[in-house]
């Protein structure tokens, strides 16, 4: 991990070669993280991948309703030769959930990021293929954002349905 | 000419690629784009997809000329089940994920929250987790040896692992009173010691399973059959996976030794001396043989950590995260307050965002956890690695063989649970 100095130099290096692009850093248990703005997650990864982050472990997506922008989507860095690890993440609101897709450049984001559309809605703009991936391709909402509720779920398939519809409410 | 042919220039030298099939008309069309190709829709509910995987295959006559998997089939929606239960009892929701990696699953999770919480978890419990995890790890592999030597037609495989798995699954039922989905691990610690007699079953186990091994070696090694459907088939260098995110045995068949047990040691697997099997050019065989090699070595680490495991708690004696002995419960009244806290709200985990890789049996197994300060996690993620492995598998089997194409899912592993979660 970068410590929370190295940390702020990272930042500082990307705020000189791309403006105002980092928002915040946190350090957080040893994890270096980098907020930036979703225009510029590209140019960051980009940037990072060239200082030796240069496998994308994984994508998250994250709601932190009721708060906005609400929909959070963190990409984990990981540098095999230092044994290093960065985190960053980004804020899009629920009015324009619209973030770059990095899959030009990092192929592993394709299924990661199709993941977060199905869950959260999060629009990756740029991807080719994004679409519903565990979700079923007609269903509607998006399953794992926090007011979302639990349970409730009409269950498909039932030979019952056309007789009593609703039942499950 | 077609893609066969400038696929073969990449194979391993003096291996010749399926000498017998190119007899034949189709690896001589001249114009692929041209000719008829064919869709086929493959599973999800078929043996040889290792679960409910669906995979929509174009092929044109016996060659994959694309294959697109369709997944989803068992998400049971693990990940939003977990945001509505207590901290400790998320951990046998999450378990569920990658059913052949219970242990892992486990490990990734109370690892998480035991980072937010700043948890220190005693020795013994660190040796015991990487006790069960290594056996689990053996039970994985043989899981999936057994079955993809039945992919390969060899029955006689899968009745020499599955014997083997029971003793594992017997170890399991005796240190946690379950053959699956223990939840044995717990925030802090583990649930209870191992009882009399389990260690020197655990040490049996580890003298025989590596005799077990070279039994299997001797099986395949020198099998005609095997040597023909795994060597020189399906090789992708590590480029290619390193950009497709793959990890685990997969891209160590291709030559890269990342295992981060070694790379970045949790729980103690510092302390352990292992080797890390490593493949040259990452085709099936390499694949098979980097797996059974790490049988062995997963019984070196057990034999250490029984060697060397260190007395005293099991789980941490901080009575916030950890349940009270039973026997307290009866004579404190302090035991009695925090026992009712923990099993009626649980503990609160202070806010903060955290991810914490292992190293499962298929690779590195994130856990995403975010906490916001209450006693439930506000996200819980699991970055498994049969998901994103499972992006390779289009470049893997592209212009092969539809035969190669089932040995070639048999030897990525994938566990449906884990990739629907």
């Amino acid at each position: 991990m970068p410590d929370a100095t190295g940390l702020e130099l990272i930042a500082q290096e990307l705020r000189d070669s791309v403006a105002e692009a980092v928002l915040d850093t946190v350090f957080f248990r040893e994890q270096a993280a980098l907020v930036v703005v979703p225009g510029a997650v590209p140019a960051t990864l980009a940037h990072l991948r060239d200082k030796g982050y240069a496998f994308l472990a994984s994508v998250h997506g994250v709601d932190y309703f009721p708060v906005e922008p609400r929909f959070g989507v963190h990409y984990e860095l990981l540098d095999m030769h230092e044994v290093d690890r960065i985190s960053v993440r980004t804020r899009v609101p629920l009015a324009h959930p619209h973030v770059p897709s990095v899959t030009s450049d990092w192929p592993t984001a394709d299924h990661q990021e199709r993941e977060v559309y199905d869950m959260f809605g999060v629009i990756f703009d740029g991807h080719h293929d994004l679409r519903r991936i565990l979700m079923p391709e007609d269903y509607e909402g998006f399953p794992q954002r926090r007011d979302f509720p639990l349970g409730g779920e009409p269950v498909l398939f039932t030979h019952n349905e056309a007789k009593t519809p609703g039942w499950w409410k | 000419m077609s893609d066969l042919e400038s696929r073969e220039q990449r194979l391993v030298p003096e291996i010749p690629y399926r000498e017998m099939e190119q007899s034949g008309e189709i690896s001589h069309i001249p114009n692929p784009e041209s000719e008829e190709l064919l869709t086929i829709n493959f599973g999800p509910h078929h043996p040889a997809t290792h679960g409910v995987l669906r995979l929509i295959t174009t092929l044109e006559a016996e060659i994959v000329r694309d294959t697109k998997p369709i997944i989803g089939y068992v998400h049971t929606g693990i990940e939003k089940t977990a945001e509505d239960k207590a901290y400790w009892k998320a951990i046998p929701v999450v378990e569920r994920m990658d059913y052949l990696a219970y242990y892992f699953n486990a490990m990734a999770f109370v690892g998480a929250v035991e980072t937010i919480l700043d948890l220190e978890v005693p020795p013994r419990a660190q040796y015991l987790r990487v006790i069960h995890m290594e056996l689990n790890r053996i039970m994985s592999h043989l899981v999936w040896l057994g079955t993809t030597a039945l992919d390969l037609g060899a029955i006689s495989m899968f009745w020499y692992c599955f014997r083997d798995r029971e003793q594992i699954l017997d170890l399991f039922e005796m240190s946690s009173g379950q053959r699956m989905h223990t939840r044995y691990f717990q925030v802090g610690g583990v649930f209870e010691d191992i009882p009399v007699g389990w260690e020197q079953k655990a040490r049996t186990f580890t003298k025989i399973m590596p005799e077990r091994v070279d039994q299997f070696l001797a099986v395949l090694m020198k099998n005609e059959i095997v040597l023909q459907r795994l060597r020189g088939v399906a090789p992708l260098d590590e480029e290619t996976l390193l950009a497709h995110g793959v990890t685990g045995p997969l891209l160590r068949a291709a030559g890269n030794p990342w295992d981060l047990r070694k790379a970045a040691p949790y729980s103690s697997y510092e302390h352990f001396e292992f080797k890390i099997p490593v493949g040259t050019v990452g085709d099936n065989w390499d694949r098979m043989i980097v797996r059974i090699l790490e049988i062995k070595e997963c019984c070196r680490i057990i034999d250490q950590a029984l060697d060397g495991l260190p007395e005293g708690p099991y789980i941490t004696p901080d009575r916030k995260y950890a349940l009270p002995p039973r026997h307290e419960l009866a004579t404190s009244m302090e035991a009695l307050i925090h026992h009712f806290k923990l099993v009626t709200e649980g503990f609160r985990v202070p806010p903060g965002e955290i991810y914490y890789p292992i190293e499962s049996p298929r690779g590195e197994m994130g856990m995403f956890l975010r906490s916001d300060g209450s006693s439930k996690p506000a996200r819980v993620h699991m970055r498994d690695p049969s998901f994103v492995n499972l992006q390779a598998f289009r470049p893997m089997v592209k212009d092969l063989y539809i035969a190669d194409f089932i040995a070639t899912l048999g030897m990525l592993d994938p566990v449906l649970g884990g990739i629907d979660r």
